[in-house]
């Protein structure tokens, strides 16, 4: 006999949980990384004009604009990386370009005039950046960087299917290979839905606080 | 150098008889170009249809619907598009369901971006001074008169620019159904590969047809964004 039941066990979830982890670990990494790449990108493309502003300009819209289950395609099978590896630098190709699109709009938001000021006390352009325009620019950010990081979150499910790497979705498929049934294989997917889910929302009701905070602040 | 450079071209994963071969099969790829074009088109229409719907209903008085769209969102934006893709392409037919696969595509990737098209909607509504919606319903405007009449052309400003960048999201994420096997560009590209080896070529040149398809749009959404701003600075 069949049943729910036998999908509850001990091993079974921490089975699941392990799939989280690997799931966490490399959006978390993956969201770092990009983080930094992004940030210096997005310094690059905000220069009057150069060399560095163009290359900043094509990696950000050439990524952006193919989707991200193709650089997982192309770092998997052309670069030939191990899986977890090919998982982490491949949402950072794609993250760094909608990252540093993020962080260009924040370091924008901070006004001219504040640079000018900074400027006139005597700041030179690493302290304007480090003590004027980052913690501001942060502020305005972090809310789409959360949400980015959801996206990435979800988006990792694309690894199972791509690189047999075992994180979440990866690990409710191998135990859909043994537990067949019909509520069996809707209760595992159910389960995995609102694991994805529990994270997931708590992350985007953060970020909407953080920024209903913030926006009260200014 | 010389002889680096033509061993190069005859070898190696950019060697030009991969190219070559991309080329001769250039019609299997244009097919997948349409396939991924239909796919989108059904898919945004009937994520603008829920979105448009739903973010209506969200600014409604009515507390049972607003719940009700409330955790429609919260669903599909917080859960990853590949379980609500297998699901329906695993789980249901379990259930005697069976649906082709491009149906499949604009059904999930229609609902997933339908939640987050009602989002823009809501806050596009939100935007427009409640007043003039209180306005228009004194003079005799149902609610749903008031909003296509009064409100959402105003809103609609506000609206384009997101909905233009969820049009360039959605183009990208049906990719998704290459995993189950929808005959679109991804999928073109990773199967024609697998047999031949040429991955460069057939990736790079998928690539190409995506950003054909995304850059234009995300450089309108862009434009327009940079001309609402100004518009609300002056």
């Amino acid at each position: 006999m069949d049943t729910i039941g036998q999908i509850f066990t001990f091993n079974n979830m921490r089975f699941i949980l392990e799939g989280l982890g690997l799931t966490l670990y490399i959006s978390a990494v993956a969201i770092l990384l990009s983080m930094i790449f992004g940030t210096v990108l997005a310094i690059f493309r905000n220069m009057e004009k150069g060399p560095l502003k163009l290359l900043a300009t094509i990696y950000i819209e050439v990524v952006r604009n193919v989707p991200n289950l193709l650089w997982i395609f192309v770092i998997f099978l052309v670069f030939r990386l191990k899986s977890t590896p090919a998982g982490i630098v491949s949402f950072t190709v794609f993250t760094t370009a909608a990252l540093a699109e993020i962080i260009r709009g924040g370091l924008n938001s901070v006004g001219t005039g504040q640079i000018e000021a900074a400027t006139s006390q005597g700041f030179n352009q690493i302290q304007v950046m480090r003590y004027i325009i980052l913690p501001q620019a942060f502020r305005s950010m972090l809310p789409a960087i959360m949400s980015q990081f959801v996206t990435v979150i979800k988006d990792t499910s694309f690894l199972w299917s791509v690189l047999a790497l075992q994180e979440l979705l990866g690990k409710a498929n191998i135990l859909m290979g043994r537990y067949t049934a019909t509520s069996q294989v809707f209760a595992l997917y159910g389960i995995v839905a609102i694991v994805y889910f529990i994270v997931n929302f708590t992350i985007s009701q953060y970020a909407r606080r953080l920024s209903k905070k913030w926006s009260k602040a200014y | 150098m010389l002889v680096g450079f033509i061993s190069f071209l005859n070898t190696g994963p950019f060697a030009l008889f991969r190219w070559e071969a991309l080329f001769k099969d250039l019609p299997v790829f244009m097919k997948s170009f349409g396939y991924t074009i239909v796919l989108s088109i059904g898919a945004i229409l009937l994520a603008f249809i829920i979105g448009l719907l739903f973010g209506i209903v969200s600014q409604a008085k009515n507390p049972v619907t607003r719940g009700l769209v409330r955790i429609y969102v919260e669903f599909f934006q917080n859960t990853p598009l590949l379980i609500q893709v297998f699901f329906v392409y695993y789980g249901l037919p379990l259930v005697g369901v069976v649906m082709p696969v491009y149906l499949i595509g604009i059904i999930c990737v229609g609902l997933y971006h339908g939640a987050y098209i009602s989002e823009v909607v809501r806050s596009g509504i939100g935007s427009i001074p409640r007043g003039q919606l209180e306005a228009a319903m004194s003079q005799g405007f149902t609610y749903w008169k008031a909003m296509g009449y009064v409100v959402l052309p105003q809103a609609w400003r506000v609206m384009l620019p997101p909905l233009t960048n969820q049009a360039v999201n959605l183009i990208k994420n049906t990719s998704v159904i290459a995993i189950i096997s929808g005959a679109d560009i991804m999928f073109t590209a990773n199967s024609w590969s697998s047999v031949n080896l040429h991955y460069i070529p057939a990736f790079a040149f998928a690539a190409i047809l995506y950003f054909i398809l995304c850059f234009p749009l995300a450089s309108v959404a862009r434009k327009l964004e940079e001309k609402n701003k100004k518009l609300y600075s002056k």
